[in-house]
């Protein structure tokens, strides 16, 4: 079976920073992929070159479509949707409304067609609606009730990251990029975050391809592990193959200093 | 289990201590349970009673009417590109004004002989109008085109100096046609047919219709995938764009749209005017049009409504002397009641600068009679009140009102910066300073106060509520 998403020798560079270098990277169906490294390993820069805010060398398919030169709303148009790791809410617009303005790639009714409610834009509205209920209804209790009509600047972190979530969602993608989805949560919340992410899978046949620090989270619910650094893949694999590699170790840790006397 | 209940009580917390008692609490309550559409049908019938019931007795009231509404479609329409899309654009007036222009160019003899007033193109209003929008509508999407390039303060700077060559464009290009500093005169009215519109009460009418269908529709937008991309680009371009919003677009689509309202308030204004000028359409108009929305809210519909009213009523007010009067006086109360608590503390305060006023009357008058000898500007039943409590020279000199003015500022200055008792203690001279003031110098040069006041009217407002009178509060990043 072809791969989901596949990047084939992907490099970027900023100035002389090379970001990424010449990276192979493929995401199967309804797999669960987690990207590690330490930080400034390129992990955003992956997640901002698959949807299109930076343009590589190399190429990029999704389901056999090469992504490269779209911009970034026709990508996520196409299946991709990702949240980010520094929180990009729309906070003055309510949970809802949120999730709703995720639906526009989705939906084709004009401006004079929503200002008349002309028929396909009440249609639409209804379904987006719909969607919107739906989505949040996943998340159980969290973003329920009277929820929806609260502004998201008064949501909790944790919140803020589960609307990151249905907001990607919304957008009605095949698969979703999840950077960083248990930072800055506390020992409930990630393990809460954990089994979200299995049920996203599960339950709504997403495939995911998230970024995660917590290797608890990581080994939680990973199908397979990639390990970056300095823009390059150091390895991949199972999520003890990956632990126990050692360039995985020192570029975590460190060289052994005992090895470096030898 | 408790987290969930104390997760919704720490959330909603907010919103609790918003519930103020009092009148203020009736009001925002009765705020919140009031429909949309109920509320259209409010505005609807004040301007049905104005219309009716005031413009009868006073004539110059069709002219104000007129004015509120015509500012109210003006700040509905640069809602649209800066209150929703959060695109500050400061070129607005060029779509204004090119509205007007197009409108005078195809009811009046522009395209024929000027001086002889023959020939040109007179056409009715059902084709006018819309060749006024439509030709708006293309401009603004260019504009768009071009701020696409841009954003934020670049942005800004780019489109005001968009404003700004309308003005110099319309004055210097082709003065045989656009009638250089002379404008364009004599223009024909909104007419289909025989039947035309010739009063400024007909123009009233129209305009509140406009107005209210205007509302309607942009209601219907901002609460459609439309309205919701704009917002989304406000709060967040790159997310925006990210969840499938296409941002160049959407951005585009915000210009055109504020465009076209204001072309459309463009060819009322014109044909109500039965002229256009270039001066009509200067920086001056759009600080007044942003005053209207920032005064309302922006991003309300219902702000942008009210703000008009406000700014125009005030501007109204402030032309005539004693209506001005009433004006600062009962802001300076409105201020006081609002700010200094508790209700002892106001009084003593008010107390306080009645006394200072008249002690220093009398001290200076002591001194040299010259020096009280002056007459307070203000008419009306307290001028006679007055005269024993302001200090204005005989004669009033330019200077001794110029000074104060300076005095003034310095002293609003220091209350601000002090805190506590001294706060209120440097309350009594500066208020004493400002009534002086405004009684020896602002008075005399109501076009410049005017001005002046409406800028304090924004500050006092921004100081107590950033968001407006209907806007609601926006955060940044938290």
């Amino acid at each position: 079976m072809a791969p989901l998403l596949e990047l084939d020798q992907v490099s970027l560079a900023f100035g002389g920073l090379r970001a990424l270098h010449s990276l192979d990277l493929h995401v199967d169906e309804s797999e669960i992929v987690s990207v590690i490294g330490p930080n400034g390993a390129g992990k955003t820069t992956l997640f901002n070159v698959i949807t299109g805010i930076y343009k590589p060398a190399g190429d990029i398919r999704f389901d056999g479509t090469s992504l490269i030169g779209r911009s970034p709303h026709r990508i996520t148009r196409m299946g991709i949707a990702r949240t980010f790791q520094s929180l990009r809410l729309f906070l003055n617009m309510t949970v809802k409304e949120n999730v709703k303005a995720a639906t526009y790639g989705g939906t084709h009714a004009t401006p004079i067609e929503s200002m008349l409610r002309l028929p396909r834009a009440r249609r639409e509205e209804r379904e987006v609606e719909a969607r919107a209920k739906d989505v949040l209804g996943f998340f159980g209790q969290r973003l329920q009730g009277y929820r929806h009509d609260q502004p998201a600047y008064v949501l909790s972190y944790a919140n803020r990251r589960r609307l990151e979530i249905a907001r990607a969602m919304a957008t009605g993608a095949r698969l979703l990029l999840l950077d960083e989805p248990a930072a800055g949560m506390n020992p409930n919340e990630t393990h809460e975050i954990t089994e979200l992410i299995a049920r996203l899978r599960n339950e709504r046949g997403y495939t995911i391809l998230v970024i995660e620090h917590d290797m608890h989270v990581v080994e939680g619910i990973s199908d397979r592990v990639v390990a970056l650094d300095h823009g390059e893949k150091l390895t991949e694999g199972t999520f003890h193959e990956v632990a126990n590699h050692p360039q995985v170790i020192e570029a975590y840790l460190g060289r052994n200093p005992e090895a470096l006397q030898k | 289990m408790s987290p969930i209940g104390v997760d919704e009580w720490v959330a909603q917390s907010g919103d609790r201590r918003e519930q103020h008692s009092g009148l203020r609490g009736v009001l925002s309550r009765l705020d919140s349970r009031l429909g949309w559409w109920p509320r259209l049908l409010l505005v609807g019938l004040l301007a049905l009673l104005y219309g009716k019931v005031l413009v009868g007795s006073n004539v110059n009231y069709a002219q104000t009417g007129f004015n509120v509404v015509l500012y109210a479609i003006l700040a509905l329409g640069l809602n649209i590109a800066v209150g929703w899309a959060g695109l500050l654009d400061l070129g607005y007036i060029a779509f204004f004004g090119a509205g007007a222009y197009i409108y005078a160019l195809f009811s009046s003899h522009a395209f024929g002989s000027l001086p002889l007033a023959t020939g040109g193109v007179i056409l009715p209003a059902v084709a006018s109008i819309p060749i006024a929008v439509v030709g708006v509508g293309l401009l603004g999407l260019l504009i768009g085109l071009v701020a696409l390039r841009l954003s934020g303060d670049y942005l800004a700077i780019v489109t005001l100096f968009v404003g700004q060559a309308f003005a110099e464009a319309a004055n210097n290009v082709a003065p045989g046609t656009l009638g250089g500093a002379n404008g364009l005169f004599g223009l024909k009215g909104f007419h289909v047919g025989s039947a035309v519109i010739g009063s400024t009460i007909g123009y009233y009418w129209f305009a509140v219709i406009v107005l209210l269908v205007l509302m309607a529709l942009l209601h219907l937008l901002d609460t459609s995938r439309t309205g919701r991309a704009w917002r989304a680009l406000r709060d967040d371009p790159l997310a925006a764009e990210v969840m499938t919003i296409p941002v160049n677009k959407v951005k585009v689509m915000a210009f055109t749209f504020g465009a076209v309202v204001a072309g459309l308030a463009g060819t009322i204004f014109a044909a109500q005017q039965s002229s256009v000028f270039a001066t009509n359409f200067s920086a001056q108009t759009l600080i007044l049009i942003y005053a209207c929305l920032v005064l309302g809210g922006a991003g309300s519909i219902a702000g942008a409504v009210i703000g008009g009213v406000v700014v125009t009523v005030a501007q109204q007010l402030l032309s005539s002397p004693i209506d001005s009067a009433y004006l600062f006086y009962g802001i300076l109360l409105i201020v006081l009641v609002a700010r200094v608590r508790p209700w002892r503390h106001l009084a003593a305060v008010i107390a306080a600068i009645v006394g200072f006023g008249f002690a220093a009357h009398a001290i200076v008058g002591a001194i040299s009679h010259r020096a009280t000898a002056g007459l307070p500007s203000s008419a009306g039943w307290f001028s006679g009140a007055l005269r024993h409590f302001v200090i204005v020279p005989a004669g009033s000199p330019l200077t001794y009102g110029n000074l104060l003015y300076v005095a003034m500022i310095v002293m609003i200055i220091g209350v601000v910066q002090l805190k506590g008792i001294r706060r209120l203690m440097a309350v009594v001279p500066t208020v004493y300073v400002a009534i002086c003031c405004w009684e020896a110098r602002l008075t005399l040069d109501p076009g410049i106060t005017a001005q002046i006041m409406i800028g304090a009217i924004l500050i006092v407002m921004m100081a107590a509520r950033p968001e407006g009178l209907l806007g609601s509060r926006r955060v940044e990043v938290i």
